[in-house]
C-alpha cells in the first residue's frame, strides 16, 4: 500500500496496528480515540479564534491580533489563563453534582463524533447512527440544569430552567426534520446517508435543512436562541457560578457541541466526505468549518428572542412546519422510484413559498396589554 | 390507606438585579419579586454612586461648579454645562455673544446625537444582539463626535467648555469642514442602522407592545425627554420654552404613538435626524465677533435666585439656583431628568418578564451620574 493510501484512508493505518498487534477490538478503540482528539483539540482552537475574528471583523475592529501571528495564540494564551484560575464554588451549593456538571456537559458532545463518519472506512459504521447522535445530544441539559440547580443562585436557576424548556421544545422539530431525511434515504446510518447524496440533501431537501439549523442552533443555544445564558439579563445562566477550569469546561462543551452539529450538517446535508477526489475527510473538515463560520455570523448578527417567544416559535412554527415537511417528503418518495436528482428544482421553490406563507402567518408573540402595577398597601 | 399527595406550594423569589449587573447601567439595583420568569414587583434602590454634588457646589466657586456639572449626566456634558450657565446668567442678567450661542448649540446638539446614540447601542445590547455588535457600530459614529470636542476644548469627556459668559475657547481653525464632513456623512449611518433595525422582526417581536407608558401616567409622573415623546406628548423645551437661539431654528419634535420601547427608540432615532437639521443651520448661520463676554474670574452673582432648564438628552435638565451675593451659590439644585424619569419603572415593569424588565430600563435611558448626583 502507497503512501498516499494511509494518508487518503487513515483507517489503513489502525489496521496496520492492529495487524502487528493482533487485531486486539480495544486497539482499534483506542487509535480511534486518539485520532478524535488530534482531530477535536486544534479544531476547538481553531473555532474559538475564528469565532472571535469573525466577531472582531463584523464589530469593525480586528479581533485577537496580540498573542503570536495574528493572534493565533489567543486560545492557547486563554487555556493557561483559565488553567491558573481559582477554581471557586459556591459554599451552600450541592458540591459533588457542582464539580459532575461540567465533565458531564462535555461528554456527550464529544461522544456524538463517534458516529460521524469521516470516510466510508474512517467511521463507527452504526446502523442507528442518527439516533444515537439525537439521543446523545440531547443528554447535555441534564448537564446544564444539574449545573443551574447546584449551584444554588437564582440567575443559574433560572438559565437552567430556561434551558429544559427550550431544549424539550426544540428537540422535537430537530426529530422530526431528521426523519425527513430517513424517509428518503431509507436509512438511520449516516454512512450510507452521505452515500446517498449525489446530489447534496441541501438542494433536495431545503424545506428540512432550515428546520434542522434553526432548531439546531436553539440546541445549541447560540443567538436568537441563547436566553439560557443571557448575558445581559440573567448574568450568565446556569455557569454564573463556575470559575476557572469547570467554567473553560462549559466554554469547551459549547464549541464542541457547535463543532458536532456542524459535522451533522455537513454530513447529512452538504455531502459528508463528498465530492470523493484528493483527501476525503478534509472535505468534510471544510465543510463542517464553513458551517461554523455561518453559524459565528448568526451569532454576531442578531438579537435575542424572549423566553415565551421562543415556545411559541418552536410549538406554533417549525412544530407545523415540520410535519408539513414530512407530509411533502413522504407523498414525493411514495409518487417517485426514489428520490431523483431533478427534484431539487421542485423542492427548491417549494420550500421557498412554504417558508415565506407561514412566515406571514406567524407572528411572534407580542405584549398587547399594558401591564397594571398592584397598589401598594 | 390512601396516601394524599403533598399539595404542591409555590413560591415567588426575590433576585437581586445589580448593582453590579451586566445591563443595570451602571450601579443601579433592582429587587425583583419574580414568579417563574414574570415579574411581580420591582422595587429600584439607588444611591450609589451619590456624591453630594448639590452641597459640594456650594463649596465653590459660580466658576467651578461647571466641572461638577460635567460629572453628572458624563455622555452628554455640554448639555449639563450649558444648563447651569444659562440659570447662572439667568440670575447675574448676562448677555451673551451671538457667536457663542451659536457655538453652545452645536456642542449641546452634538452631545444629544452622541448621547442618543449610546442609548440607542446599549439598548440594543441589553436585548442581546449578542457581543456587542450593535454597540460597537454606535461607538463608531460617536468617536467622530467625541473627535469634534477634542479638536474643540482638548477633552473628550468632562469638557468644562461653555463657561459663564460664552465658550472657553473659540472653535478651531478645520472645526467647521470637519463637522461639515459629519453631517455629510451621518445621515447615511441613521439610515443604515434603520434598515438594519427598524423591521427586524425580532426587534418587533422584542419592543413593541413592551413598557408601555400611556401619556396621562406620564404626565403625573414628570416624565420628560424622548421617554415622554415616545408616548405621544409632544412637549419639547427647545420650542416649548425656547432658550439660546432654539426659537430661530425649523425642526420637527418626533412623537411616538404607542409609548412602548419600540416608540422610545424610534424617538431616539428620529431625533439625532432633528439634530443634524439643527446643526446644519447653526453652522451655516454662525456669525463672526467674540465668542464670550469677559466675567471676572471672582464672579459674584447678585443675590436672588434663578431657574433654568433645557431640553437635554435625557429630558428637562434643570437648575435652580440661590445666591446670597458671595463667591459661591447659597443653594444649587439639580432637577435631573434621569431620576424623575425613574419614578415610572415600577409601573412599567411589573407583569412584564425578566427579559423585559433590561429593556424597558435601556429604553428609559437613564444615566447613574445624573440619578445619583
Amino acid at each position: 500500500m502507497s503512501f498516499w493510501d494511509y494518508i487518503k484512508d487513515l483507517s489503513n493505518i489502525a489496521r496496520r496496528v492492529a495487524e502487528w498487534t493482533g487485531g486486539e477490538w480495544w486497539v482499534y478503540g483506542l487509535l480511534g480515540l486518539l485520532a478524535l482528539l488530534l482531530f477535536l483539540v486544534p479544531s476547538l482552537l481553531a473555532l474559538i479564534w475564528i469565532e472571535r475574528k469573525v466577531f472582531g471583523r463584523l464589530q469593525v475592529r480586528y479581533g485577537p491580533n496580540r498573542a503570536g501571528p495574528f493572534g493565533l495564540l489567543q486560545p492557547v494564551a486563554d487555556a493557561i489563563k483559565v488553567m491558573t484560575k481559582e477554581d471557586v464554588a459556591p459554599a451552600r451549593g450541592d458540591r459533588l453534582l457542582f464539580r459532575l456538571a461540567p465533565a458531564l456537559a462535555f461528554m456527550p458532545a464529544m461522544a456524538i463524533f463517534a458516529a460521524i463518519p469521516f470516510t466510508r472506512n474512517m467511521a463507527v459504521n452504526l446502523d442507528i447512527g442518527v439516533l444515537y447522535i439525537i439521543a446523545v445530544g440531547s443528554l447535555g441539559v441534564i448537564a446544564v440544569f444539574m449545573a443551574g440547580w447546584a449551584s444554588n443562585n437564582k440567575y443559574s436557576l433560572l438559565g437552567a430552567m430556561r434551558a429544559v424548556a427550550q431544549t424539550v421544545s426544540y428537540e422535537l422539530p430537530l426529530v422530526l426534520s431528521v426523519l425527513a431525511i430517513v424517509l428518503a434515504t431509507g436509512s438511520l446510518s449516516l454512512v450510507k446517508i452521505v452515500e446517498y447524496q449525489t446530489v447534496p440533501l441541501l438542494l433536495l431537501q431545503p424545506l428540512t435543512f432550515f428546520i434542522f439549523v434553526v432548531a439546531a442552533l436553539a440546541e445549541l443555544n447560540r443567538t436568537p436562541f441563547d436566553i439560557m445564558e443571557a448575558d445581559s439579563e440573567i448574568v450568565a445562566g446556569y455557569h454564573t457560578e463556575y470559575s476557572g477550569m469547570s467554567f473553560s469546561l462549559f466554554y469547551l462543551a459549547e464549541y464542541t457541541h457547535a463543532l458536532a452539529v456542524s459535522a451533522l450538517i455537513a454530513t447529512m446535508f452538504l455531502g459528508g466526505w463528498k465530492p470523493d477526489v484528493g483527501i476525503p475527510w478534509l472535505w468534510l473538515i471544510v465543510k463542517i468549518y464553513l458551517v461554523f463560520l455561518v453559524f459565528s455570523w448568526i451569532r454576531g448578527t442578531l438579537p435575542r428572542l424572549r423566553v415565551d417567544q421562543l415556545m411559541g416559535f418552536a410549538w406554533k412554527f417549525l412544530f407545523p412546519l415540520a410535519l408539513i415537511n414530512i407530509l411533502i417528503v413522504a407523498i414525493e418518495v411514495q409518487a417517485l422510484e426514489g428520490f431523483p436528482g431533478w427534484l431539487a428544482l421542485v423542492n427548491i421553490p417549494v420550500a421557498a413559498i412554504i417558508l415565506i406563507g407561514m412566515a406571514r402567518l406567524f407572528r411572534f408573540g407580542r405584549v398587547t396589554a399594558p401591564a397594571r402595577a398592584p397598589e401598594r398597601g | 390507606m390512601k396516601e394524599e399527595a403533598a399539595p404542591i406550594k409555590t413560591e415567588t423569589f426575590m433576585v437581586n438585579m445589580g448593582p453590579q449587573h451586566p445591563s443595570t447601567h451602571g450601579v443601579f439595583r433592582m429587587r425583583l419579586s419574580l414568579d417563574g420568569e414574570v415579574v411581580v414587583d420591582v422595587e429600584p434602590i439607588f444611591g450609589y454612586l451619590h456624591r453630594g454634588v448639590e452641597k459640594l457646589a456650594e463649596g465653590r466657586t459660580w466658576v467651578q461648579d461647571v466641572t461638577l456639572t460635567d460629572r453628572l449626566d458624563y455622555l452628554a456634558s455640554m448639555s449639563n454645562n450649558l444648563a447651569y450657565v444659562l440659570a447662572v446668567e439667568k440670575l447675574a442678567g448676562i448677555a451673551v455673544p451671538e457667536r457663542a450661542e451659536h457655538i453652545r448649540v452645536i456642542m449641546a446638539e452634538l452631545s444629544r446625537i452622541a448621547s442618543h446614540l449610546m442609548a440607542v447601542g446599549s439598548f440594543l445590547n441589553d436585548m442581546g444582539a449578542a457581543t456587542f455588535t450593535p454597540l460597537i457600530y454606535m461607538f463608531q459614529e460617536r468617536e467622530k463626535i467625541l473627535d469634534l470636542f477634542e479638536m474643540t476644548c482638548g477633552q473628550r469627556m468632562t469638557f468644562n467648555y461653555i463657561r459663564i459668559g460664552g465658550v472657553s475657547c473659540d472653535l478651531p481653525e478645520g472645526f467647521i469642514p470637519a463637522l461639515t464632513r459629519f453631517l455629510g456623512e451621518m445621515p447615511r449611518f441613521i439610515d443604515e442602522y434603520d434598515t438594519y433595525l427598524e423591521d427586524n422582526e425580532i426587534l418587533l417581536a422584542r419592543c413593541v407592545g413592551v413598557g408601555v407608558l400611556p401619556p396621562d401616567k406620564a404626565i403625573n409622573a414628570s416624565v420628560s425627554g424622548p421617554s415622554l415623546r415616545g408616548s405621544g406628548v409632544r412637549w419639547d423645551l427647545r420650542q416649548a420654552d425656547p432658550y439660546s437661539i432654539y426659537d430661530r431654528l425649523k425642526f420637527d419634535i418626533p412623537t411616538g404613538k404607542n409609548g412602548d420601547v419600540y416608540d422610545r427608540y424610534r424617538v431616539r432615532m428620529e431625533e439625532m435626524r432633528q439634530s443634524l437639521r439643527i446643526l446644519g443651520q447653526s453652522v451655516r448661520d454662525l456669525p463672526g465677533g467674540d465668542y464670550r463676554t469677559k466675567v471676572p474670574v471672582t464672579f459674584r452673582a447678585p443675590a436672588g435666585e434663578a431657574y433654568a432648564h433645557l431640553e437635554s438628552p435625557k429630558g428637562e435638565l434643570g437648575f435652580y439656583l440661590v445666591s446670597d451675593g458671595s463667591l459661591s451659590p447659597y443653594r444649587f439644585k439639580i432637577r435631573a431628568p434621569s431620576f424623575i424619569n425613574l419614578g415610572v419603572l415600577r409601573d412599567l415593569l411589573i407583569g412584564c418578564k425578566v427579559a423585559d424588565c433590561v429593556v424597558t430600563l435601556g429604553s428609559l435611558d437613564i444615566i447613574m451620574g445624573e440619578v445619583d448626583r
